[in-house]
């Protein structure tokens, strides 16, 4: 078995796509994290709201209406809760951010269930990416494909945006040093919100892209904020590179331990958590220096 | 005092009773079951069908039925906190429900120790009905050896003798996966390989299904239910790996209530269940008419499960039950025709004997419908360690 190229290359492909997934809700928090000093626990949440908006209106738009629109509703989720709770709370402190923000995601399990009920929501994957292909010897689904080139698609976007742009020279200028840039002229406030609600999209769009491939389910945010949690702290908070790490080391852990070490494989993730903790308690590829 | 002021009640009652021959009697249930969490849709189907069961069958009995509700939370200590109030507060005649099985064992020794006779309308832990078991403790819906062990040797006539086993790292993913295993190596089967991914921690099955893929399997026999079970399915069928290895698992994976959101990766999936609402018989056409009137659903085997509850509680009191005490004596013994076939409960353990019915979903004019293949003879759990000690209140 593990002597089969075959078998290897459709465990790295199913490592691929999980980390993908994972960096597209990791790379929102983290940069919302390593900005503003803000921990939002509910994103997890913002995550399950997408994917169950996308399941909505893919029955009367089509898979890529909810595809397209999922990311914008829970931006306007995400804006609201800004002006609601999150400015609130900026100077409150972790403790109160975290109370908070973990209070919200009862309050958005609670929600999802009078809302959509509580049976398991499916929906089908879009006729256009339905099917296997053919590749290095593996017949491999075309739709989880999507999910590892979007995932690509997004950080390449993301990095041009951040090393090449002037509003993401003053997102890095914020993170490293939010009172210095905000002394330079940089309306620091309305950069926090941008970035609020991008990450807010973000995590939208890991729902929608989730949601043909896993049920949709009331407690799909909570079992989702655990590894995303890992994937930020082991890759270093606040950092681009760090979410592409971590989500890349979360996802070929979790794919190859579940195959090669099953009795060991939901232990080897948290070790090794600790392990970074331990040797490196600013993550991997901290954004401070 | 309280105990003079009763016997006082009592006998006032009672004598209240001679002089109108036709007084009803009051039976007071206490229903556990999960209104809230994860499991709400099952307990909401439970209560919607016993609800219906005691309307279509309890009328004629003379006795009217008050219901208390309580919501267990999925939680064992909130069922257990439940059960007590239910049992000392409400003071209950009979206690009904239970979907989780940690709820069930939370709650055991209690409904024993105060001798409350409790309807298990769901939890399938064979322990429950095994080394556990006790003389208050009657089962109408399933053991998880009971639906799996039939179709060990079914799937071996039908050809299948090389599977690959896929099913959540649980107590009940266990017992259903090795009850199958045991029965299917029995009938000269070979299992090739297991996997047992972490239960409610998986949400992506690709690497095990690569897994089961280069086993050289026949076929692959899985337990999921709920979230997990659609998860699978959809992503079993997008690996394309349906038409090299069929599909088979306890029926829990394609079951009434959620296979619409599985979709046509469901379509040709085996499975085995102890009802589906497609059975051909008079007592199912009835009760699958009278669900829908009643809810615009289609009955699930959970609902089936809460009919026959209400039915065998009637049963009971019609034999001549009225407290806790006669309740207990007479479940035990209740046997009758539902819309899932003959039942019985097997006195040796109190667990229900029921035929298994072998189904596969395929597409249909409203959508995916269950086509029955085989029903399997209803044949009784092994003792599992129960030594049934006699009543005692």
């Amino acid at each position: 078995m593990t002597t089969d190229l075959g078998f290897w290359v459709l465990q790295t492909l199913n490592a691929l796509q999980l980390s993908m997934l994972l960096f597209l809700l990791s790379v929102g928090l983290t940069v919302i994290f390593g900005l503003m000093h803000f921990v939002n626990l509910a994103h997890g949440s913002l995550y399950a709201f997408g994917a169950y908006v996308a399941a909505t209106l893919a029955e009367t738009l089509g898979y890529w209406g909810g595809f397209v629109l999922a990311p914008l509703a829970v931006a306007a989720l995400g804006a609201v809760l800004y002006f609601t709770l999150i400015r609130s709370q900026r100077r409150a402190g972790p403790m109160a951010q975290v109370l908070v923000t973990f209070g919200l995601i009862f309050v958005a399990v609670d929600a999802t269930r009078l809302i959509w009920g509580d049976l398991p929501i499916g929906i089908a994957v879009p006729a256009l990416l339905d099917g296997q292909i053919a590749l290095l010897g593996v017949e491999y689904p075309v739709y989880r494909l999507f999910i590892i080139a979007l995932g690509l698609a997004v950080l390449a976007v993301l990095t041009l945006i951040l090393t090449r742009t002037q509003i993401g020279a003053m997102i890095r200028a914020g993170v490293d040093n939010d009172q210095m840039a905000a002394c330079l002229g940089i309306n620091v406030e309305r950069m926090f919100f941008l970035v609020f609600v991008v990450g807010c999209a973000l995590a939208g769009l890991a729902g929608a892209v989730a949601a043909p491939v896993l049920s949709v389910t009331p407690d799909m945010g909570l079992q989702i904020l655990i590894p995303t949690l890992i994937v930020i702290v082991i890759g270093g908070l606040g950092s681009l590179k760090g979410a592409v790490a971590g989500a890349l080391i979360f996802g070929f852990v979790q794919t190859f331990g579940a195959v090669l070490l099953p009795t060991l494989s939901s232990v080897l993730i948290y070790a090794l958590l600790a392990a970074v903790l331990v040797t490196r308690p600013e993550g991997l590829l901290p954004a401070k220096g | 005092m309280k105990s003079t002021f009763k016997a006082a009640l009592a006998g006032l009652v009672t004598s209240t009773a001679m002089l109108s021959a036709a007084y009803a009697e009051d039976i007071k249930v206490g229903m556990l079951l999960p209104y809230s969490g994860v499991y709400a849709a099952l307990g909401q189907d439970i209560d919607d069908a016993f609800a219906l069961g005691l309307e279509t069958y309890g009328a004629d009995s003379g006795v009217t039925f008050e219901i208390v509700r309580e919501d267990d939370e999925v939680k064992p200590p909130v069922g257990l906190a439940k059960t007590k109030k239910l049992i000392l507060q409400d003071e209950v005649d009979v206690m009904v429900g239970v979907v989780s099985s940690g709820v069930l064992g939370a709650i055991r020794d209690t409904v024993d120790g105060a001798g409350v006779p409790l309807i298990v309308a769901n939890a399938g832990n064979d322990e429950a009905t095994g080394e556990q078991c006790s003389p208050f403790i009657t089962r109408v819906s399933f053991s998880n050896s009971q639906v799996n062990r039939p179709m060990g040797k079914w799937m071996v006539d039908q050809g299948v003798k090389k599977v690959f086993t896929i099913a959540p790292d649980y107590a009940a993913g266990r017992q259903m996966i090795d009850a199958f295993t045991t029965a299917f190596t029995a009938a000269g089967g070979e299992v090739v390989g297991q996997e047992w991914p972490a239960f409610q921690k998986t949400q992506d099955f690709g690497p095990y299904l690569a897994n089961a893929k280069a086993s050289g399997a026949d076929a692959v026999y899985v337990f999921f239910a709920g979230g997990e079970a659609i998860s699978f399915v959809k992503q079993y069928d997008s690996f394309g790996l349906q038409a090299e290895m069929p599909l088979y698992g306890s029926g829990f994976l394609t079951s009434a209530l959620y296979v619409e959101a599985e979709g046509p990766a469901a379509e040709g999936v085996i499975t085995a269940l102890h009802y589906v609402p497609t059975l051909d018989n008079p007592e199912n056409a009835a009760f699958v008419e009278a669900f829908k009137a009643k809810t615009g659903r289609i009955p699930s085997e959970y609902a089936v499960q809460g009919y026959d509850s209400a039915r065998a509680l009637v049963e009971a009191v019609k034999a001549g039950a009225t407290d806790r005490e006669t309740l207990a004596a007479a479940l035990p013994k209740v046997a009758f025709t539902g819309p899932r076939g003959e039942l019985r409960i097997d006195p040796a353990t109190n667990n229900i004997v029921q035929p298994i019915h072998v189904y596969e979903t395929v597409a249909g004019p409203e959508g995916l419908t269950q086509k029955v293949l085989a029903t399997l003879p209803a044949e009784a759990d092994p003792a599992n360690g129960c030594e049934m000690p006699v009543a005692t209140n």
